[in-house]
C-alpha cells in the first residue's frame, strides 16, 4: 500500500488542525481493504484511490509541539501509542513533545466518496492497524524529518548533505550549530514534499522508540479517572435514555402502556422507536425508549413499561433444538470449499480412521463498558460522541436513520471500554441520534448489561465434524473437515445460509498441514440472531476443532502431541491454497507479502515447547497441552499447564505463548495483548455460552455469563516474542484461538478426558 | 434531604433515596471516573470508598451514604500519585482502562490494611473486580508492589 504525503500547511479547510501557522503533513492511504467488509460480502476488493483523502495528520508548531492526529480507535490494544511512536521515531521527535489527538469520523478530512465504494479506512478491526498503517506512518515521519532538514539547510544556506535531524533539532555537522524544530516551521511550511525515493527510513539500529516499551499515552488518565469513554460523555441539557428492545430478534411492539413509567420522578418522555426487520445489519432494533433526567430514573421508568411484543419469525429459536440441527447438518456433505487429492478413497484405504465432532456455542462480547452513545441533532445536523471502532460506518448509519446526508454527521470517537468487535456496529449510536431528534435535546443512550447480553451481535454457534485416515505407520493421509455455522453475512443480507469465503478463511480452508488428501465442506445453516464478529471470529471454533483433532490423532498414533503436530505441519514451505480451489482471503492482504508460512508456524511451536519445558515431569492431576494457529497473518503457539482437582475443578498454573507477529513496534503492548487474549480464551472455553429459548437470550449478566476473574487467571503467563523483520502482523486477536484447544489438550493429558464441546463448564464434574 | 461528603466536599441530596450512589456520582456530580459495568455488584467497575471500605456504588442507595464520606478515583490522591496509582503505571496495567478505576479503588482499600499481601490474599480481595481485557497478571504485580511500599 503506497501512501501519499501532502504538505497541507496552507490548506484553508484544515484550519482546526493547522491553527497557529504550523507545518502540517497529511497522509493518505489508498486501497485499505477492510476485513469486516470481506466477511460481510465475501470479497475484499481494494477501494479506489481518492484524490485527497487523508487518514492521518502530523503537525509541528512554532513552539516545537508535535501533534499527531490518530485515526484508529483505542480499545486497549495501544494503537493510540503504537502508531504515533513509529511516526515520532522516524521524525526524530522528542516523545515528550508529542501530543496525540483523536481523529473525528469526518467526510472532509478522512475520506471522500461513499461508504460502499470506499470502505471506511478508520474502521478498527481485523487486527490490522499496524499491519496496514505502520509503513505509511513511518514514511510520513521520515518525510517531515527530510523537510525539516531541508528547511535548516535553507536557513543556513548550506548543503542539505551537511545537516542531520537529531532529537527535535537539526544539526549542522561541520559547525556544530543546531536549530530547534519549532524554529524551522515557518520555512518548512512552504517546502515541497520530497519524492519518495529521497526519503530514507531509519535503520533499526537508529530507532529511539520502535521496539522499546513505551507506556501508553493514556496511562495517567486511565489511572486517575480522567479518561473519557463513550458512557462518560456529557453535553449541556443532556437527557439520559434506556431502551426496552424486542426480546426476540425481528420482534415488534404490539402495544405499550407507559403510564406507570411516565409517573416515575425524573422521567420526561417515553418514545416508540421503529425497528428494522431482519436482516437488520447496523440498524437499531427498535422498541420503547424512556428518556429521563438521569440514568436511574430512566431505568426505573423502563422497568414500569408494560409492553406486549410480537416475537416475529425467530420466536421459536431454541439452542438445544438448533444444536441438534447443526450437528445433523455436520454429518451430511456440504458445499466443498477446499479439495485436494481424493479424501474418500484415502479414508477407505486407511489403516485406521478417527472421527470427532466439536461444538462451540454463541458468545457475547461483554465489553466492560456496555454500548453507550451521546447524540445531538439540531438544524438538520447531527453530532455524536461514541466509543466506536467504526466512525465512518457510524456516520453513514446515523445519516441513514435520520435521512440526512452523511456530511451533516460528525462523529467524535471517545476511548472504548473494550471493543472486541461489538463496537464496530453502530446500532446503539443510531438510537441516540433518533432519540435526540425526537426530544429536541442531547440524549445519551446507555445499554445495561442485560441489554448487552440480550441484544448482542453474537459470536456464531458452530458444529464441526472431522474425519481422518492414518496409514500403517500412523501418519495422517486424509483429512475431512465440515464446519457449519450461521454466518456474519446473514446479519446484512437475506437468504444467506453458507459461510462467507472470509469466514472459512479463518482457520478452516487454510489448514496448514502436510496431508495429501484434504477436503473442507460447509453445510447450510440459517441464523436466528444477529451474528457478528467477535475477537478472532471464526478462528475460535476452527482452531479449537483443528488443534483438538490434531491431538486426538497423535493419541491414536501413539505419538507425542507436539511431535505429531510438527509432523502434521510438515517441512517449512509456503502453502499453495489455490491447488485445492480455495478462495482464500488472507485477512485482506496479498499472499506473496504474507504467505501461509509453515516455517514460521513450526518455529513458534518449537519455541513455545522449549520455553514451556514440554515433556517435563508434572505432579498428578496436571497436564500440558499445545495449540498453534495462524490468524491475522500472525503465528501463535500456546502451551497451557492445567491442574484438575479431585472434584474436577480446573486451575491454570501456567501459560506460555510464542508469538511471531513480524516487526514489533511496542513489545509491551504485544505482551499485554497476548496476556489478555489468554484470559479471553480461557473465559470462552471455561464458561462462555449464550443460549436461547423462545428466541430469548437466557443469560443477562456476569452471574450467568461468567468471565474469568483474577482468582481463575493463570498463576503465570509468559509471552515469548519471536524477533522478526517480517512485515507486521495482527496482535489484537491472534492470541485467542490457540488457548482453548491448548487448554482442552492439557485437560486430556491430565485426566484422559477429551473435551469436544465448549464451554467446559461442569464436564469434569466440578 | 441528606448530606454526605464526596472527596472531601460537603454535599446535600434531595432526590430519591433509593437511587444508587453510582448515578449520583456520575450523573449529578459529573464524577465519571467511577464506572458502570453490571449494576448488580458483579463486576466492581463502580467501586468507591465509603468511609474507609471499598463498596459497590451501583447497589449502594443514597440513603446508605447519608452522613458518610465517599472517596472516588478522582479523590484518591490530589495529584494522581497514590502508591497504587503509581504502581499501576509502573506495571503498565491498563489496556482499555475502563475497569481500572474500580480495580485501583479496590486495591487501595486492600493496601491500606496490609503491607504485605500474598497472592491468594490479593486474589481474594480483587476477585470481585472483572477486567474483560485480562490485565490480571499485572494487577497482581502492581498490588504486590504497592503493598510493599506501605501505602
Ligand atoms: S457496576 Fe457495580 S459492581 Fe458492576
Ligand atoms: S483494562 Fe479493559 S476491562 Fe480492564
Amino acid at each position: 500500500m503506497r501512501a501519499t504525503i501532502t504538505n497541507v500547511s496552507r490548506r484553508e479547510f484544515l484550519h482546526e488542525v493547522t491553527a497557529g501557522g504550523g507545518f502540517a503533513l497529511a497522509v493518505t492511504l489508498p486501497g485499505a481493504t477492510r476485513v469486516a467488509e470481506a466477511l460481510m460480502t465475501g470479497t475484499a476488493a481494494a477501494s479506489p484511490t481518492d484524490p485527497f483523502n487523508p487518514n492521518v495528520y502530523l503537525q509541528i508548531d512554532a513552539d516545537g509541539t508535535v501533534t499527531i492526529v490518530a485515526h484508529r480507535s483505542e480499545m486497549g490494544q495501544g494503537v493510540r501509542t503504537g502508531l504515533p511512536m513509529a511516526l515520532a521515531d522516524e521524525l526524530e521527535a522528542d516523545w515528550s513533545k508529542v501530543r496525540i489527538e483523536q481523529a473525528i469520523g469526518d467526510e472532509a478530512r478522512f475520506k471522500t466518496g461513499t461508504y460502499v465504494d470506499e470502505p471506511g479506512t478508520q474502521n478498527t478491526d481485523g487486527s490490522r492497524s499496524l499491519r496496514h498503517f505502520l509503513r505509511p506512518l513511518r514514511e510520513a515521519g521520515a518525510t517531515a524529518r527530510a523537510m525539516l532538514e531541508a528547511a535548516a539547510a535553507q536557513r543556513w544556506s548550506v548543503s542539505v548533505t551537511e545537516v542531520e535531524a537529531r532529537f527535535h533539532q537539526v544539526l549542522h555537522r561541520p559547525s556544530g550549530r543546531t536549530v530547534a524544530y519549532g524554529d524551522l516551521v515557518a520555512i518548512a511550511r512552504d517546502l515541497p514534499v520530497p519524492p519518495k525515493e529521497q526519503v530514507r527510513l531509519k535503520q533499526s539500529s537508529a530507532f529511539r522508540y520502535i521496539g522499546k516499551e513505551i507506556p501508553i499515552v493514556d496511562l495517567f488518565d486511565m489511572t486517575t479517572g480522567r479518561a473519557k469513554y463513550g458512557i462518560d460523555q456529557v453535553q449541556p441539557g443532556m437527557k439520559y435514555a434506556v431502551v426496552a428492545r424486542p426480546p426476540v430478534y425481528g420482534g415488534r411492539v404490539t402495544s405499550v402502556d407507559s403510564s406507570a413509567a411516565e409517573a416515575v420522578a425524573g422521567v420526561e418522555r417515553v418514545v416508540r422507536l421503529e425497528g428494522t426487520p431482519p436482516p437488520s445489519g447496523f440498524l437499531p432494533l427498535g422498541g420503547v425508549a424512556v428518556v429521563a433526567r438521569n440514568t436511574w430514573a430512566a431505568m426505573q421508568g423502563r422497568s414500569k413499561l408494560k409492553i406486549t411484543w410480537d416475537d416475529g419469525p425467530n420466536g421459536a429459536y431454541d439452542s438445544t433444538a438448533y444444536r441438534a440441527q447443526l450437528e445433523a447438518a455436520a454429518m451430511r456433505p456440504g458445499k466443498v470449499v477446499r479439495n485436494e487429492g481424493d479424501v474418500d478413497t484415502a479414508l477407505a484405504g486407511a489403516a485406521r480412521r478417527v472421527t470427532a465432532d466439536y461444538y462451540v456455542p454463541h458468545l457475547a462480547h461483554a465489553t466492560m463498558e456496555p454500548p453507550a452513545a451521546l447524540a445531538v441533532v439540531a438544524d438538520g445536523r447531527c453530532e455524536v460522541w461514541a466509543p466506536t471502532q467504526n466512525p465512518q460506518g457510524t456516520r453513514d448509519t446515523v445519516a441513514k436513520v435520520l435521512g440526512i446526508p452523511s456530511d451533516r454527521v460528525r462523529v467524535n470517537v471517545s476511548l472504548l471500554g473494550g471493543g472486541f468487535g461489538r463496537k464496530s456496529k453502530p446500532d446503539f449510536i443510531a438510537e441516540a441520534a433518533l432519540l435526540s431528534r425526537e426530544v429536541g435535546a442531547p440524549v445519551k443512550v446507555l445499554w445495561t448489561r442485560d441489554d448487552d447480553m440480550h441484544h448482542g451481535y453474537y459470536h456464531t454457534v458452530a458444529a464441526q465434524h472431522l474425519e481422518a485416515g492414518l496409514d500403517a505407520r500412523g501418519r495422517t493421509v486424509a483429512w475431512l473437515h465440515r464446519s457449519v455455522f450461521p454466518s456474519i453475512p446473514s446479519t446484512f443480507a437475506p437468504g444467506v445460509t453458507h459461510a462467507s469465503d472470509g469466514e472459512l478463511s479463518l482457520g478452516c480452508v487454510d489448514l496448514p498441514y502436510d496431508i495429501p488428501n484434504i477436503r473442507c465442506e460447509n453445510p447450510e445453516a440459517e441464523s436466528h440472531v444477529r451474528i457478528g464478529w467477535y475477537r478472532s471470529v471464526a478462528n475460535i471454533q476452527h482452531a479449537f476443532a483443528v488443534n483438538s483433532f490434531a491431538s486426538e490423532l497423535a493419541h491414536a498414533a501413539g505419538r507425542d502431541p507436539k511431535d505429531y503436530l510438527l509432523e502434521l505441519i510438515g517441512p517449512p514451505r509456503h502453502i499453495d491454497l489455490t491447488r485445492g480451489g480455495v478462495k482464500y482471503m488472507n485477512y485482506g492482504d496479498p499472499i506473496d507479502l504474507y504467505p501461509v508460512d509453515t516455517g514460521r508456524l513450526r518455529k513458534v511451536v518449537e519455541l513455545v515447547a522449549e520455553r514451556a519445558g514440554w515433556g517435563r515431569k508434572l505432579v498428578a492431576g496436571r497436564g500440558l497441552g499445545i495449540g498453534v494457529h495462524r490468524s491475522f497473518v500472525t503465528y501463535v503457539a500456546t502451551v497451557v499447564e492445567v491442574q484438575v482437582g479431585k472434584a474436577g475443578e480446573i486451575s491454570v498454573p501456567r501459560v506460555d505463548v510464542a508469538v511471531d507477529c513480524g516487526f514489533v513496534v511496542n513489545p509491551d503492548r504485544v505482551r499485554s495483548q497476548m496476556e489478555g487474549a489468554c484470559i479471553m480464551g480461557l473465559s470462552n472455553s471455561l464458561y462462555g455460552q449464550v443460549t436461547f429459548r423462545d428466541g430469548r437470550a437466557q443469560q443477562s449478566n456476569f452471574n450467568d455469563y461468567p468471565v474469568v476473574r483474577i482468582n481463575a487467571a493463570p498463576r503465570e503467563t509468559r509471552i515469548h516474542i519471536v524477533p522478526s523483520a517480517d512485515p507486521p502482523g495482527g496482535v489484537g486477536e491472534p492470541g485467542v484461538p490457540p488457548l482453548g484447544p491448548a487448554l482442552c489438550n492439557a485437560i486430556f493429558a491430565a485426566t484422559g478426558k477429551r473435551i469436544r464441546n465448549l464451554p467446559i463448564g461442569g464436564q469434569l464434574g466440578a | 434531604m441528606l448530606t454526605l461528603r464526596v472527596n472531601g466536599v460537603e454535599r446535600t441530596y434531595g432526590g430519591d433515596p433509593a437511587m444508587p450512589l453510582l448515578w449520583y456520582l456520575r450523573d449529578e456530580l459529573g464524577l465519571t471516573g467511577t464506572k458502570f459495568g453490571c449494576g448488580m455488584a458483579l463486576c466492581g467497575a463502580c467501586t468507591v470508598h465509603l468511609d474507609a471500605g471499598a463498596i459497590r456504588s451501583c447497589v449502594t442507595p443514597m440513603a446508605a451514604a447519608a452522613g458518610k464520606s465517599v472517596t472516588t478515583i478522582e479523590g484518591l490522591s490530589a495529584d494522581g500519585n497514590h502508591p497504587v496509582q503509581r504502581a499501576w503505571r509502573e506495571h503498565n496495567v491498563p489496556q482499555c482502562g475502563y475497569c481500572q478505576s474500580g480495580q485501583i479503588m479496590q486495591a487501595a482499600a486492600l493496601v491500606a490494611k496490609t503491607s504485605k499481601a500474598s497472592d491468594s490474599e490479593i486474589d481474594a480481595a480483587m476477585a470481585g473486580n472483572i477486567c474483560r481485557c485480562g490485565t490480571y497478571a499485572r494487577i497482581r504485580a502492581a498490588v504486590r508492589a504497592a503493598a510493599g511500599k506501605g501505602a
